[in-house]
Formats: C-alpha cells, sequence, structure tokens
C-alpha cells in the first residue's frame, strides 16, 4: 500500500530540507520549471483528479482553471494555504505541517506556478505552535535554497513566500473569511460571486487550497495522474488522511487508500472499541457532518459514497460516539462551539446557534419541554443551506438534525424524565 | 424587462436587484442591512423571497432578494408560505435579544424594526432565556447611544466608515456579543454622525438633542423646510410641539442632499428655541421700549413714509424679504448687505453661471463626476454636505471600474469594495490648507490663494492652449498642472469646485477657466462655487450694490432712514465700516430673529420669523430656488416674516387703503416680473390657496395626539388652529392622505411605515427622484451656444511680507454658522476662537503656540487671539477662526498687521 504523503514522516519528527532533497523532494519541482507550462500543470492536476482535501471536495483543477491567466490578469496573484485547522475532530493537517513541512511547501510553489502566483501565504492555526517554528524555519530554508523568491531555481519566475499565524477563529477555515482576515479585516466571510479566482486576497485572483491537497502535488507531479488515480480503492483518485478519534483503543491518523472502509479504518487502524464500550454513532468527516451509525460502517469512506449515506467525507476525521455517552450532551458540546464561533454577520447563525445550544443546555438541565423539540426542528431548517450567509450554520446543523433523526429517543427521555438519563 | 411576482407581471428596470424592483412597484417586503445609498450586503437575511426556475418550478429556491438581479422573466415569490416563515423567523431571532422598551425608546412609532416586525406577523415569543445586555457608551451630545436595542445589521458602521469616511466608529468582538461603538466612550468625530439616527433601523442611535424635549413622531406637526446653515441648501423637516422646534430631519431630495445632512444642518436648529430670540417688537429710547403692532407702525409712519429710505438686504435671508425691502425702498436704494469684496465674488459666480457656459452642479452631479478638482474652499468646513458628495465621486468612480472588471452589479457593495480595496477616482485638493478631504485625494497641494490661481489657470491653459497668457509660471507649477490636465483630459464627467471663502476672485476664475476648457459635448464638465450664507447666491442674484455703496450715499446724502434686514453687519463687513453707518442714519429700523450688535442699534427693532415660524424661498450656491414652510405656529405673537413686517411697512408708505396681505407666491410673482433673472422661480411650489380634491396638505399625522388636551390648562376649549392662509399646508391633522406634490411634503409615512424607511413610498424607485421630480427650481439654465466667457487673468505671484500678512477666513464644520451656533449641542462643540499661522510664520513672529497675537488692519485693532500653528498653511498667511459665535467681520483678503501681546 502507497502511503506517499506520510510515508517519510516519522512520528514526533521534522523532516529536514536535506532529508526532503534526498528522498526526491523539489524534484517536481525542478521537473515542471523544466518541462511543463502552468496551464500544463493544472491539467495534469486535473487528470488525476484530485479534489479538495479541506473538506468541501471540489477539483482542484477545476477550482485552478478559474484563475485568469491571460496577459491581462491582474497581478500580484495568490496562492493560499489554508492551515487553519479548526474542524473539533479533525488532526490531520498537523501531521503533515509538523512533519513534512518541505513536502507542503513544494505543493504550494507548484500550485503558485499552476496559477502564476506572485505571493504565496500560509494561513496557520494560532495554536499550532510547534508548527508555526517548523514552517518559519522551513519557509526561510526555502528561500535559502532558492525555491521560493526571485528567480526560483533560474527559471525567472518569482514567488515570495510568508507565513500568517490567525488569532484562533474557525470561521477563518472558510477561505473568503480567510482573505478577510489575511486583510487586517474582521473574519466575516464574503458573498460569492465573485470568487476568490477573480476577486480574492487584496481583490486579486486567489486559490486557497487546503494543507492536504497541496501536499498530494509533489507526487502527482512525480509520479503522474494515472498513478495518483490508481492510489484509491473508488472512483475518487489518491489516498487520504483518516483520522479517528472517541472511545477506540488506538486513535490517530492514517493515510489510506480513498475508499477504505469505515470499518476498516476503525476496527482495523484504530483497533476497535475500548473495552466496555460500543458504538453508537459516527461523525465521518468532523464536527460539522451528520451522524452515521453502526449500519453505515462498510460504506466507503470516499466523497460520493459518504453523500449517499447521507452525511459528508468532511476532512475524512471520524468522531466515534459510543454508547455511554450522551448523544444530546455530545450535540450541545458541538453547538456551543459553533455558536461561539458564529462570526456574527448575518442574523440565523448569530441568533439561531446560541438559542440551539440553550435549548440543548436546558435539556441536559431537565428543563426541556416538547415545544423544545418543534423549536430544534425549525432551526434545522432554517439553518440550511441558503439561508445563511456561509457554511457555518448548515454545518453545525448537521450533527443536529441527524442526531434528532438517530438519536430522538434519547431526546425525548431527556424531557420526560426531566433530568439527562446519561448521569447517574 | 419584465418580472412575475406572485403570479403578477411588472415591467421593472434592468441592473436592479429583487428587493429594490419590488419596493419599486410599491410591494412590501422587509429589509435592515440593505440601504439604497449603501447597496446591499446580505447580513440579516430578512428580505428572502422565492425564486422559481420557471413558471413550472412549483418549489422554487429561497433568496435574498437583495442579493440577487433582476433578469427578464424571472418568478419570484413574496407570499410564498416558506418565505414569509423564513422572514417571520428572522425577526423572531432579531428578537430574541431586543428590549421590550418601545414605550420608552426615542424610536418607538417612527421604528424601522417595529414597522417590520408587524409586517412580518411575528408577534409570540417562543425564546425563554435571558437577553444578552450591552453597556452604552457616551459619544458626545448629539447622538446618544442605546446598545442593548441593537439588532446587529452593520448599517451603522457601513454608513459611518464606508460611506462617510469616519474612523471612530467601529463593530467589535462576535458572534451573539457584537458591539458597535467607539474603542473608548468619546465624541463622535465625523461631522456626519447625526444621519446614525436616521441609517439605524432602531433607537441605538438617536438624537440626542430630541432627547432634550421629546415629542413622538407621530405627535409633530412637520413642514418642508430647507437647511439655513451653508450655501448648499438641504432639504429638511422641521418639527414642532407646544410652540417649540423638536428637532430637523433629513427630507430626501435626489438631486441635493439625498438620504443625510451634516450634523450643523441636523443639529443647528436649537436657535429658534434659544433664549436669545427677539419675540418683541421695541421702539427704542421710550421709557416702555415694548410695542404693539400699531403702535410700531404709526411710529415707522412719521419718517417712512416722507424721509429717503435705505435698504440692506441679507445673505440670510429669503428671496421674499429681500424682494420686499427692494420694493420698499425703491431698487435704487437697495443694497447687498456683504461688503464690497464678498460682493464682487459673487457678482462674479452669478455672472459664469447665468452665462450657462458650463453646467451648474447639483451634489448629484458632484456624487456622479469621475474627476474632481476643488480649486481655493474648505469645502469640509463651509459646505460639508458637498465635502460628503465629493468623497462619494471619488469613492463610486472606483466602484464603477470595479463593477465592470469584476461583474457584479454596484450594488453588491461588499463584493465590490473587496475588489476595489483602496482604488478611489481622481480628486485634487488644491487649497489653502489641508482638510479630512485630503486623505482622498489624488494630488493635494497647499498654498496661498493666488498661487492656486496661478496653478489652476495653468491647468487651463493646457486643457486649451493659446487663450491664457502662463508665460510667468514657472517649471514647477506647470508639471503639477500638467499631472492633473492630463487625468481630467480623460475624464467624462469632471467637476470643478471652488468658493468664495478665499474673497479671491483669480480662484474663481482660474477654477472657471478650467471647467470651460474642460467642457464639451463629449465630456459635460459641471462647475460648483460654495458661497457663504444660504442666500448669498440669491442676493447676488438681485445684482444690487454693496454695502460698502450704501455706506457711501448715506454719508454723501445724509439723513437717512435704515432698514436693516436680518443681517448683523458687525459679522458681515468691518466695524468700522458698520459704525460709521450707523452714525450717519437718522432712523434704524431693523427686522431680525436673534439679538447681535446689530439689533442694538436699532432704534425700531422688529421680530423676524427664522425658517420655522415663517415661509420663504432660498436659492442655494447651485442656484436652485427652494421654498421652506412654516412649521411654528406664530398665533397671538409678534414674530412675523420679515417680508410681511416690509409689505405692512410698504402699505404705510403708499397709503394703501385696501392692502391685502401678500402671499408669498405674489411676492415671488412680482420678484419674476421685476427682475428677469429670476424666470421660474415661482414653480418653487404652488400657489396658496392649492388644493387636492379640495383639501390641504396636513402638517400633521393622522395619528396626532392630545389637539384638545394640550392647552387645557390655559382654556378648556380647544383653540381653532392656526390658519395658515401662505401654504397650501395646514395646521391641522385633516387634510390629503396621499402622496403630496414632493416640494410639499410635511413628513414620510406610509400605511405600515412609520420609520423614515417610507421615503420609499414618496420615490419613483428606491434612491430615485421623489414623484413627481426632485424638488426645487434651478434658475441658471445650461445653453448651447459658448458665449466666450474666459479669464485671462493670470495673478503675479504671492509675496510673502512681514508686516503684510494675508488675512483668511478658518470655519469649522459645527462651529461655524451666525445661527447654529446659537445650537447649545453644536456650542460644545465649537472650538475657541484662534489665530493660526504656518511653522515659518511662527518662527517669524518669535512666538510659540499659544501666545497671545493681535491683529491690526488699517488702524483698527483686533482682539487677542491666542495662537496655533498648521503645519499645511503656507507662508505669508493667517487665518483666523471666523464664523464662530461673536465672530466679527474682517477685511479678509486684504493684508495685515500681526503683533505678539502680553
Amino acid at each position: 500500500m502507497e502511503q506517499p504523503l506520510t510515508k517519510n514522516i516519522i512520528t514526533g519528527n521534522t523532516l529536514s530540507l536535506k532529508d526532503y532533497e534526498q528522498a526526491g523532494g523539489y524534484a517536481a519541482l525542478r521537473k515542471v520549471l523544466k518541462d511543463n507550462s502552468p496551464q500544463q500543470v493544472q491539467q495534469i492536476v486535473k487528470d488525476s483528479g484530485l479534489k479538495g482535501r479541506g473538506g468541501a471536495g471540489f477539483s482542484t483543477g477545476i477550482k485552478w482553471s478559474f484563475v485568469p491567466m491571460d496577459e491581462n490578469a491582474r497581478h500580484p496573484k495568490y496562492l493560499i494555504c489554508n492551515a487553519d485547522e479548526m474542524e473539533p475532530g479533525t488532526f490531520k493537517d498537523r501531521l503533515l505541517l509538523e512533519g513534512n513541512p518541505h513536502q507542503l511547501l513544494e505543493g504550494m510553489i507548484l500550485a503558485a506556478y499552476a496559477i502564476k502566483a506572485d505571493i504565496s501565504y500560509v494561513f496557520l492555526r494560532w495554536a499550532y505552535r510547534k508548527a508555526a517554528e517548523i514552517m518559519e524555519k522551513s519557509i526561510s530554508d526555502a528561500y535559502a535554497a532558492g525555491y521560493v523568491g526571485k528567480n526560483v531555481l533560474g527559471s525567472g519566475w518569482n514567488l515570495e513566500m510568508y507565513l500568517h499565524t490567525g488569532v484562533g477563529r474557525y470561521i477563518c477555515g472558510e477561505e473568503t473569511a480567510l482573505l478577510n482576515a489575511l486583510e487586517g479585516k474582521r473574519a466575516t466571510p464574503r458573498a460569492k460571486p465573485p470568487f476568490p479566482q477573480v476577486s480574492g486576497l487584496y481583490g486579486k485572483p486567489t486559490i486557497v487550497n487546503n494543507v492536504e491537497t497541496l501536499s498530494c502535488l509533489p507526487h502527482i507531479i512525480n509520479n503522474g495522474a494515472d498513478w495518483f488515480r490508481s492510489l484509491s480503492v473508488s472512483e475518487d483518485s489518491g489516498t487520504k488522511l483518516y483520522g479517528v478519534s472517541g472511545k477506540v483503543k488506538r486513535p490517530g491518523v492514517w493515510e489510506l487508500p480513498l475508499g477504505t472502509t469505515m470499518r476498516e479504518i476503525i476496527e482495523e487502524y484504530a483497533g476497535g472499541m475500548t473495552n466496555g464500550y460500543s458504538l453508537k454513532g459516527v461523525l465521518p468527516g468532523g464536527a460539522s457532518t451528520d451522524f452515521l451509525t453502526e449500519q453505515h460502517l462498510d460504506i466507503k469512506m470516499d466523497y460520493t459514497s459518504v453523500a449517499a449515506a447521507g452525511s459528508r467525507l468532511g476532512t475524512g476525521t471520524i468522531v466515534v460516539m459510543d454508547d455511554k455517552t450522551c448523544p444530546v450532551g455530545f450535540v450541545h458540546n458541538l453547538q456551543h462551539f459553533f455558536a461561539q464561533e458564529s462570526c456574527g454577520w448575518c442574523t440565523p447563525c448569530r441568533e439561531g446557534l446560541p438559542w440551539v445550544e440553550r435549548i440543548l443546555s436546558g435539556l441536559e438541565k431537565g428543563n426541556g419541554s416538547p415545544e423544545d423539540m418543534e423549536l430544534l426542528q425549525m432551526h434545522t431548517q432554517y439553518l440550511g443551506p441558503g439561508n445563511t450567509y456561509c457554511a457555518l450554520a448548515p454545518g453545525a446543523m448537521e450533527p443536529l438534525q441527524s442526531a434528532l433523526k438517530y438519536f430522538r429517543e434519547d431526546f425525548v427521555r431527556h424531557i420526560e424524565e426531566y433530568k439527562c438519563p446519561y448521569e447517574g | 424587462m419584465t418580472i412575475h411576482i406572485d403570479n403578477k407581471t411588472y415591467t421593472v428596470k434592468a441592473g436592479k436587484n429583487l428587493l429594490e424592483a419590488c419596493l419599486a412597484q410599491g410591494l412590501d417586503l422587509p429589509y435592515f442591512c440593505w440601504h439604497p445609498a449603501m447597496g446591499s450586503v446580505g447580513a440579516c437575511r430578512q428580505c428572502a423571497v422565492k425564486v422559481y426556475k420557471d413558471e413550472t418550478d412549483t418549489k422554487g429556491r429561497l433568496v435574498m432578494s437583495c442579493m440577487e438581479k433582476v433578469t427578464d422573466g424571472l418568478y419570484l415569490s413574496i407570499d410564498d408560505k416558506i418565505a414569509k416563515a423564513f422572514r417571520e423567523q428572522v425577526i423572531e431571532w432579531l428578537m430574541t435579544n431586543h428590549p421590550h422598551d418601545c414605550p420608552v425608546c426615542d424610536e418607538g412609532g417612527a421604528c424601522h424594526l417595529q414597522d417590520m416586525t408587524v409586517m412580518t406577523g411575528h408577534d409570540y415569543r417562543r425564546y425563554k432565556y435571558k437577553k444578552r445586555t450591552y453597556t452604552n457608551q457616551y459619544l458626545g451630545p448629539l447622538i446618544n447611544h442605546e446598545m442593548n436595542r441593537c439588532i446587529q445589521c452593520y448599517r451603522c458602521v457601513r454608513y459611518y466608515r464606508d460611506y462617510a469616511g469616519g474612523g471612530d466608529l467601529n463593530v467589535f468582538a462576535a458572534h451573539n456579543h457584537i458591539y458597535f461603538g467607539r474603542e473608548k466612550d468619546g465624541v463622535l468625530q465625523s461631522p456626519f454622525s447625526g444621519n446614525l439616527s436616521e441609517v439605524c433601523p432602531t433607537g441605538v442611535f438617536t438624537d440626542k438633542t430630541l432627547k432634550e424635549h421629546y415629542t413622538r413622531k407621530w405627535d409633530l406637526t412637520m413642514a418642508p423646510s430647507v437647511c439655513h446653515h451653508c450655501s448648499v441648501g438641504c432639504n429638511t423637516i422641521a418639527a414642532e410641539r407646544y410652540g417649540e422646534l423638536r428637532c430637523v430631519l433629513n427630507r430626501y431630495n435626489g438631486d441635493v442632499n439625498g438620504y443625510f445632512l451634516c450634523d450643523r444642518g441636523r443639529f443647528g436648529y436649537e436657535f429658534v428655541n434659544s433664549e436669545n430670540r427677539i419675540k418683541q417688537a421695541l421702539i427704542r429710547n421710550r421709557t416702555n421700549e415694548a410695542a404693539k403692532e400699531d403702535e410700531v407702525m404709526a411710529h415707522l409712519q412719521q419718517f417712512i413714509s416722507t424721509g429717503k429710505l435705505i435698504g440692506v438686504g441679507s445673505p440670510r435671508a429669503s428671496m421674499e424679504s429681500n424682494f420686499a425691502l427692494m420694493q420698499l425702498v425703491g431698487k435704487e436704494n437697495f443694497y447687498q448687505g456683504v461688503s464690497e469684496d464678498e460682493a464682487y465674488v459673487n457678482r462674479l459666480v452669478v455672472e459664469m453661471l447665468s452665462s450657462g457656459c458650463v453646467h451648474s452642479a447639483s451634489l448629484k452631479d458632484i456624487e456622479q463626476a469621475d474627476a474632481v478638482v476643488v480649486i481655493g474652499e474648505d469645502i469640509w468646513n463651509t459646505a460639508p454636505m458637498l465635502a460628503l458628495a465629493v468623497r462619494q465621486a471619488v469613492v463610486k468612480t472606483a466602484a464603477a471600474e470595479a463593477s465592470k472588471s469584476v461583474q457584479a452589479p454596484v450594488w453588491l457593495d461588499s463584493a465590490i469594495k473587496e475588489f476595489a480595496q483602496d482604488e478611489k477616482g481622481f480628486l485634487a485638493t488644491l487649497t489653502i490648507t489641508t482638510s479630512p478631504l485630503d486623505d482622498l485625494a489624488t494630488h493635494s497641494w497647499h498654498a496661498a490663494p493666488d498661487e492656486l490661481a496661478r496653478l489652476a489657470f495653468a491647468i487651463a491653459a493646457y486643457l486649451q492652449p493659446g487663450k491664457i497668457d502662463n508665460t510667468d509660471i514657472n517649471e514647477e507649477l506647470l508639471s503639477r498642472a500638467k499631472t492633473i490636465a492630463d487625468v481630467l483630459k480623460k475624464a467624462k464627467n469632471p467637476v470643478v469646485v471652488t468658493g468664495t471663502s478665499c474673497y479671491n476672485d483669480n480662484v474663481i476664475k482660474s477654477a472657471f477657466d478650467i471647467a470651460v476648457a474642460l467642457n464639451t459635448s463629449e465630456r459635460k464638465t459641471a462647475f460648483s462655487c460654495v458661497m457663504r450664507d444660504c442666500n448669498s447666491m440669491g442676493l447676488a442674484m438681485m445684482e444690487a450694490p454693496s454695502f460698502n455703496v450704501a455706506n457711501e450715499a448715506v454719508k454723501k446724502n445724509g439723513h437717512a432712514a435704515a432698514v436693516i434686514l436680518e443681517n448683523d453687519l458687525y459679522r458681515n463687513v468691518t466695524f468700522g465700516v458698520a459704525n460709521d453707518f450707523f452714525n450717519a442714519c437718522d432712523h434704524i429700523v431693523v427686522l431680525d430673529s436673534l439679538h447681535n450688535t446689530t439689533t442694538q442699534k436699532a432704534h425700531v427693532l422688529l421680530p423676524a420669523a427664522t425658517f420655522a415660524d415663517g415661509d420663504g424661498t432660498l436659492v442655494n450656491n447651485e442656484g436652485r430656488a427652494q421654498r421652506f414652510f412654516q412649521v411654528i405656529p406664530n398665533a397671538g405673537s409678534q414674530v412675523q416674516e420679515s417680508w410681511r413686517w416690509l409689505r405692512k411697512m410698504q402699505s404705510l408708505k403708499s397709503h394703501a387703503v385696501n392692502n391685502h396681505a401678500a402671499f408669498p407666491d405674489e411676492l415671488l410673482h412680482e420678484l419674476e416680473t421685476a427682475l428677469p433673472q429670476f424666470k421660474g422661480v415661482t414653480e418653487v411650489s404652488p400657489q396658496h390657496d392649492f388644493t387636492i380634491h379640495g383639501e390641504r396638505i396636513p402638517r400633521e399625522p393622522h395619528r396626532y395626539s392630545g389637539r384638545t388636551a394640550m392647552l387645557a390648562n390655559k382654556n378648556v376649549s380647544e383653540p381653532k388652529p392656526f390658519s395658515d392662509e401662505d401654504s397650501p399646508l395646514s395646521f391641522t391633522m385633516e387634510g390629503y392622505r396621499g402622496v403630496p406634490p414632493p416640494m410639499m411634503t410635511p413628513f414620510f409615512w406610509s400605511p405600515g411605515w412609520n420609520s423614515v424607511q417610507s421615503v420609499n413610498k414618496y420615490q419613483d424607485e428606491p434612491g430615485g427622484a421623489l414623484r413627481g421630480d426632485d424638488s426645487g427650481v434651478q434658475l441658471f439654465k445650461d445653453k448651447q451656444a459658448d458665449n466666450g466667457l474666459f479669464f485671462n487673468d493670470v495673478p503675479g505671484s504671492f509675496v510673502i511680507a512681514k508686516d503684510r500678512w494675508l488675512l483668511l477666513p478658518k470655519y469649522d464644520t459645527l462651529g461655524s454658522g451666525e445661527l447654529s451656533s446659537y445650537s447649545l449641542a453644536l456650542q460644545a462643540l465649537s472650538p475657541d476662537p484662534f489665530i493660526c499661522v504656518s511653522p515659518g510664520g511662527l518662527h517669524v513672529l518669535g512666538v510659540q503656540e499659544g501666545d497671545p497675537l493681535q491683529i491690526t488692519d488699517a488702524g483698527i485693532v483686533y482682539d487677542v487671539l491666542p495662537v496655533k500653528v498648521d503645519k499645511d498653511l503656507c507662508d505669508g498667511v493667517v487665518l483666523i477662526s471666523a464664523g464662530l459665535r461673536g465672530s466679527i467681520g474682517m477685511n479678509w483678503g486684504s493684508r495685515v498687521k500681526l503683533e505678539i501681546r502680553n
């Protein structure tokens, strides 16, 4: 089984520039600078079938293709690495940031080349202090080695690269809010269209890609689109970093062929449930995805299969909920997070999420009423996609609406017993 | 194009958004964050509608109507069940934290949030938790802050920062604890802060001066009015109760002020209620000076009918009053009441605009300009709303570019701003010293007036070579001129703005030359010249000689009786000239509304109406005649319009037996006949006996309360409503309830729309002209033929001389204004009087900032004032704070001596 992204990562260690080069690093960059036009790079990536690993799963090649490439295109163009990994339960990018930083940098440089960018940023989650140190050093090493800066590897192309650490807002993971934050403005998402490819950072053409997405690029260039397609065991290409957290024997993150089943990931790689606990539900791709249950364990963890089961692949990091954890409390904890992380721009999210949070808190305390169920249901409907300014509130509603579907009995017991049945 | 709304077909304008399209059809659709002057951002989610793929689509898709462009053949539904339920839900969300304090809230009864709540049908509260609360801030004497009421529509910051360019109001914190305010308590710095009270859809930002004498909107008697505090002539609504002026609100005029007012205009009204008001006619030098009207008339008869009368007009009195004075004293004895220096430049401006060579710019023209040059005038301080219009021009030019590049409509505000970033249209500020407008400028240059004129002439010479002799101008100026000229050449709608406050004809001539040189059939150029007072233009158009000529005449002929109309000569001319004049006059009759140095000189003092207790017409700097209507009934009071006093005096003179009281429209008819340059002025308003279906237009809303009880402490019988014969407006709540002609709109109200947002219902389309066209009559007509008016008057270089400082006025946005300075709130924000020189000037004088300086001019020694340093001011010029309360007339534009005093 090939694990291109993680094969050189030794847990706890950082691959230095020298080691990365020895392992074949920056060969892809040398290759494209010599042999390929930016348009050709775009085509290879489009052919590879690479989809964004940040959660939305949109084709990377197609995303790039909207960047104006003609002579009249406005400059500077920007390439931004979204390393604001704040989705609860998600810790896959951290592994790549800390373990193999140059793989990411090479990916960024390749992506920047593909869109003829002039400036690139790593937008890093504030809490990733170690990653910040590593990225800072890696960027300066890359500058020193001539991989970034003026006249990259003698090609005549210039690319500046900067590290920016956020201040810890979940919404900064939303690419347009990230752009506003990077401009020094409030991290409020932007209306689309216009898309960042046309009017992004400082109003200039911009691409924002996830850490894992970018880290795939050197391998695609080195080994070809067909190779990348062959890595998976489903119609989606490549490998995926899958994570598991919760009451499992070995929580962690593994690079596996895209389309590995949930059962295999949980039972073989995470070692199955901790003794005394059984699986009640899973969030397959982070906190903002719909619950799936035991009946879904055999589905392939790829974009289409998870969607067909009624959830989303999201970030591919599975959160396991066991039978001793109260689903209402579990969802309450999530809603507390989402309500707090609302940017405050649009009414439904700003006012609706705190209401949901308070209802759930009331249920947990035994103050629930049947009317609360209607209100929760109402919110899952009205905080849906299109009704709010961005995807935060619709994402927040995904675990709630599926919890109401799969664990309704638990909600009803809270109301009828005037307490949380999971407590003493 | 046609669209289908709830199965009805409508014709709508292309390029608009769905919300605008619905509102333009008169349909009710609730909204908060969208504002016609600020565009759409999609924050509140209140204006949701259903949009369908085609007529067979029954499911549809919920969209925010403010964010979607109209497309031909579109199907949408406002009444769709889900859309309605969602809109109701948005209100319920907003209400989770909104206090139930409507009865004690200043916005109550005129609250957009109340209206929208009722419109959506939300009535039952399901949220059972505590509301969040905030600490409020002190924001100064103008605006009150009550954050608990906030519904987070972001309009305040979008208006204050993006529209008006303010920096000290912002949005803080996140999620459901967003806070709109300042970093810390303190006075709001923008001179346009008052608009927050109208922009805010609820009671977060309210008018603090109204709070001092609060009245609900429905209890106000209101009348259409025109701002009297600068020459721009913004349209206002004046509001009264119990004989007191309670507040001034914006009155939309698409050609002039649009949705906004400056703070001087909004809060300057309190002089009407001032203790300094003249309410009683006086005959001086008697034991009992207070006189009844018939006594005064009998007294006046003694010399009016026999003696020679000199009339001194006023730049702040109405056309009717100035004209009535001219009729009383005869054309040959009527004088302007401003200094020769001012009259001279004013005459020049009238000559330029009446030539028709260039279009006289309205504020709307300025807002739509793609390049603006400001020459000489400190418009930020002398005509704030004009400065705000210049800001819009600069921002809109960049927005139009962005709209093209990104293929998004200009109203998609955040997308346009994200693209445009700091891009701005062209603005050159060529002025004496800096102002906040410089922050927007592409090109700023500060120099003495003659130097500015030299640069401006050089620009004109580049634009139209061969007509100006610029051989004397140095390379540095020429290259600067070329830079500016090159940009102007590329513009499609340039505007040149100047003004009279430099008291320098060359500045105005050179600005005019630029406008003429730019003006071609492809490049329509507009010209705007700011003047000093609200009717400076109207007075100048009467073409009467200046006050200095009056003074000479009186000195020569002697034994004159002077009638002085609403004019503190000690402010408008130097006190030497004023003293000379008063000493030479036998009889002095003064009509005015506030006591001042001139009224102290009066032998007979007559209480004149202000804009609030009288009717009249003003001509703004653009040449737009606009009518204002009385709002305070003056039954039983001697206070009446000056023109009425003057008409009564005229009847004494002509011994007319049956002299009926004149109506303002009759006076304008006579004015039009006597002075043809005023042709069209009668159209400012329908005749006094105009009715609609036999009904007059009520000044009071139909919910006006307490009518039978208000005066019950005096008399239990309800008095007959004050009868107003002068205008088609009545002092009652009965009358025509539809939309009146635009110039006679006393208030904006429509069923279900109690707040100022109801202006939508009075417009052709949101942000467009009022139905029946925006009010005001432009007296200057554009002419096709070039009559060759052009000036070749390049002045010599400005010479700096040690004991001959060039004296110029320094106005203040809030503090300046003869009348507005009697508003306590504005007075609190007014600077103390000062003298101002350049750093070099400070050095030459050997003084430090704060040291006392004194000006001597032709033997007259002025008050000692502390010196300030202005690093942007050029050497050789001294500025003195002007227009402040107690400021006096000086020889502006002359050379004076400057000395230190201990």
